[in-house]
């Protein structure tokens, strides 16, 4: 009888996903996720495409609205107000409020290629924190040198590299301080030879105690940076648990069939 | 499998060049007669156009000269101006609105958007201008003020311009907005960006990118399409010159002063939206 309601307040869980639903349509993409991710923990979400893991990222930070079931990050529902067993839709304000402690980046990365490196990365602290400038500025610099990229402050981001444009966008997200990250196939749309410089920062994350999940193909990255291996396949979690488990010793005959070929 | 083998042949490394360490040969370029022949043709024919305009005294230059710098022709060159620059600013900001309109989850508004943007473009911009020129016959009265006091030539040719003008701008600003990548604004909304703040900081100036190249177009129509208001005696450019040649006859130079005027105008214009293009495309292909 308590369990369920330990699951909810228990202060170390960071994300909790209770039987989430999407539709596109008459298209189920989502069909029942239930996922917790304590703090500090990385999650690696895989499998095939159109499997619904980037669907089940986007409505974490409810970029996509759950038809059903409901999602909490920190313990606050998003996007809702939860009384008893009602859920109130909030408004914007308040959902764009909750989002900032929502780090995500995208696998085209969605620099804004207008604004400056340093003017991407100061925007959402300045325009949605109303942080002063002046410690914004201090703070994308310091944010800049973590990722590698203190000279490219002035740059504008079709003057980087892929792999270059993809780490202002994960110090883009991290200028919010956020709880939580989440990549959505953070490496798909890079050169090769461009992967291993993105994986270095976001490992790094890892290390540092950040929170985060991440959708990826790159197996060898889940096997070493995850704390929890998620395999999903139409719209279902099929099996979950340390990658030792997962990668090495799946109990299911799908995940064998997926790893058998990305590997 | 022979098609096969004649593909990988030029795979292999290629033979020693037998002139290797001699003199590189001469080039010689193909003869281009038939474009040489066309381009003196066209030139001739130009030279000859330009002749007869200069030697054809009907045109009368010594009149044009005397009238391009006079008090009512640059007071009429005034109002055109201003009238443009007034009718561009509402006209765009009307457009933006109705743009947002039509790309809100409202219904409604989209319906509006869209019914409005139909009406004005629906009909011919001079019948729009008489219909407020006389709207005077269905309300005589607007709050108590009678509508002929409140409603002088210059006052409807901004509003019958700047509601004409609106409809246009509506679609350029919506082509405009349609083509920022949605991801953009994902980005936005994942970092917590307010609407506004997305609208005006991230959108709109990407936005602008493909939103200045036709305006720039509309800037130059406008100019030109003012001088639809000498049909009720608004005293722009047009009115102003003919006013004078109703009085002197002199037609034909009197309508090339004004013809003088545009063609400077709308040239300074390009040239301007020249500069505009460059700012817009801070960090995009071709800057730096």
């Amino acid at each position: 009888m308590s369990a369920p309601a330990e699951q909810v307040t228990d202060s170390d869980v960071m994300v909790e996903i209770r039987s989430v639903h999407k539709s596109f349509g008459p298209l189920a993409v989502l069909r029942g996720i239930d996922l917790s991710v304590r703090a500090g923990e990385v999650a690696v979400v895989l499998g095939p495409s159109g499997s619904g893991k980037s669907t089940l990222l986007r409505t974490i930070n409810h970029l996509e609205k759950a038809d059903q079931g409901w999602i909490a990050v920190d313990g606050d529902p998003v996007g809702y107000r939860r009384s008893g067993d009602t859920l109130y839709e909030l408004r914007e304000r308040e959902v764009l409020r909750r989002r900032t402690r929502i780090g995500f980046v995208f696998q085209n990365f969605n620099l804004f290629p207008h604004l400056t490196v340093l003017d991407n990365i100061i925007e959402a602290p300045v325009a949605a924190l109303g942080r002063p400038r002046r410690e914004a500025v201090a703070a994308a610099e310091r944010l800049l040198a973590r990722v590698g990229l203190a000279d490219k402050a002035g740059a504008y981001p079709r003057h980087l590299s892929g792999g270059q444009q993809q780490r202002v966008a994960i110090a883009r997200a991290l200028a919010l301080e956020p709880k939580l990250l989440l990549f959505d196939e953070p490496t798909s749309a890079l050169d090769p030879e461009l992967v291993g410089e993105v994986l270095d920062v976001i490992r790094d994350l890892a290390r540092g105690g950040t929170t985060m999940i991440v959708v990826t193909h790159e197996i060898g990255f889940a096997r070493e940076v995850a704390d929890t291996v998620v395999f999903m396949d139409e719209g279902r979690i099929i099996e979950q648990g340390p990658p030792a488990d997962v990668l090495d010793r799946p109990a299911h005959e799908r995940t064998r069939a997926f790893l058998s070929k990305v590997l | 499998m022979s098609a096969q083998t004649e593909i990988h042949a030029p795979s292999r490394p290629a033979p020693p060049d037998k002139h290797a360490g001699g003199p590189a040969p001469r080039i010689v370029p193909v003869r281009r007669t038939g474009q040489w022949t066309a381009a003196v043709a066209v030139l001739l024919l130009l030279a000859g156009g330009l002749v007869s305009v200069v030697r054809n005294d009907a045109f009368q230059w010594d009149v044009v000269g005397d009238y391009l710098t006079t008090g009512s022709v640059l007071r009429g060159l005034g109002l055109t101006l201003w009238l443009t620059a007034l009718v561009m600013v509402l006209g765009f900001a009307l457009g933006t609105l109705l743009a947002v309109f039509r790309l809100s989850g409202n219904r409604v508004l989209q319906a509006v958007g869209w019914g409005y943007i139909w009406l004005f473009r629906s009909t011919p911009i001079l019948v729009q201008l008489l219909f407020w020129f006389n709207i005077g016959a269905l309300y005589p009265q607007i709050l108590g003020v009678s509508t002929v006091n409140l409603l002088g030539p210059v006052a409807v040719a901004v509003i019958g311009l700047t509601l004409h003008e609106a409809a246009y701008a509506a679609e350029v600003v919506r082509g405009g907005i349609l083509s920022v990548e949605r991801g953009q604004l994902e980005a936005a909304q994942s970092l917590g960006l307010r609407p506004w703040r997305r609208f005006r900081r991230i959108v709109l100036p990407q936005a602008m990118r493909s939103i200045v190249p036709p305006a720039g177009n509309m800037l130059i129509g406008t100019l030109k399409g003012t001088s639809i208001v000498s049909i009720i005696a608004v005293q722009d450019l047009l009115y102003s010159v003919q006013l004078v040649y109703h009085r002197t006859y002199e037609v034909i130079p009197l309508l090339l002063v004004a013809t003088l005027w545009y063609v400077a105008v709308t040239s300074l214009l390009s040239i301007g939206q020249y500069y505009v293009e460059r700012h817009y495309a801070r960090g995009t292909a071709g800057t730096r």
